[in-house]
């Protein structure tokens, strides 16, 4: 479905993901990276991580409150078969676990830190989602 | 306390993913294909977060700890190896499919929608498969 080009929603919206990853490193000294953050479900219970629980509760809080109070920015749905869906949660799982991080680790928190790491695996799953997002479509 | 703050950190970020519509899988599939409706929003995206990231690592490099904390615990990673690549390389072809990424996806478990908990579950499952090759 087309979508219009949003540039200060996108800057705002931008601008508190950088925020919120801000405060995370310079309060706490730990990266927001979501798929590191999720890793810690299948942990033990231990203070070092409960953290990560607690970040992971105020994502979903933030969708409990946008769905309450403002549905229409919480549009969005996958128009895909099941099992597509289930592929592709497959591999950004495996994916993120092996890469060690996601779009916000890598992309956001690595790449402002001049990683190499980070920028090598930002260009190469930028790379390989456009061929396939082209492909598909 | 530090509970209570990390719950408004993931507030205020999945706030962030909200606000840029990073959660609707359109926006996003419609910046990654070329086409009419080609739409840069994810551009901004990053480049809002990317900008006040730069000033944070900015910051951490001018003080020795966190506010809240004894050290920074930042990845002592540094090599580029196959392991990274294809890590990434699935990663994009699971986010190239679907349009959506670990962060919004978790946000969209509060819609309720049942493909997003579908896409939620499969996440966790492709998190747990290393798992099961180490414990062998």
């Amino acid at each position: 479905m087309e979508t219009e080009f949003t540039p200060v929603t996108a800057l705002i919206g931008g601008a508190l993901i950088g925020l919120a990853s801000a405060a995370l490193l310079l309060l706490y000294g730990k990266v927001a990276g979501v798929s590191g953050v999720l890793q810690a479900l299948f942990k033990p219970f231990k203070s070092d991580n409960s953290w990560k629980l607690s970040f992971v509760v105020g994502l979903i809080t933030a969708g409990v409150l946008a769905s309450v109070f403002a549905p229409q920015w919480m549009q969005g749905e996958l128009r895909l078969p099941s099992w597509l869906i289930v592929v592709a949660g497959l591999a950004v799982g495996l994916g993120t676990t092996l890469g060690n991080g996601c779009t916000s680790g890598h992309g956001v928190c690595g790449m402002s830190r001049f990683s190499g790491r980070s920028w090598v695996a930002t260009i190469v799953f930028m790379v390989v989602a456009i061929i396939v997002a082209n492909l598909i479509s | 306390m530090k509970q209570i703050g990390t719950f408004f950190i993931g507030l205020v970020f999945g706030l962030g993913l909200i606000i840029s519509q990073m959660t609707n899988p359109d926006k996003v599939l419609n910046f990654l294909t070329f086409g009419k409706a080609w739409d840069p929003s994810l551009i901004l995206v990053m480049a809002g977060a990317m900008v006040v990231m730069m000033l944070a690592w900015w910051r951490v490099s001018k003080q020795t700890k966190p506010m809240f904390g004894q050290h920074f615990d930042l990845t002592e990673f540094k090599n580029i190896d196959s392991r990274l690549i294809i890590g990434a390389a699935l990663f994009g072809l699971g986010w190239g499919i679907s349009g959506i990424c670990p962060g919004p996806g978790v946000v969209q478990l509060a819609s309720g929608n049942w493909d997003f908990i579908l896409f939620f579950i499969a996440v966790l499952a492709g998190m747990y498969l290393p798992r099961l090759k180490s414990e062998k």
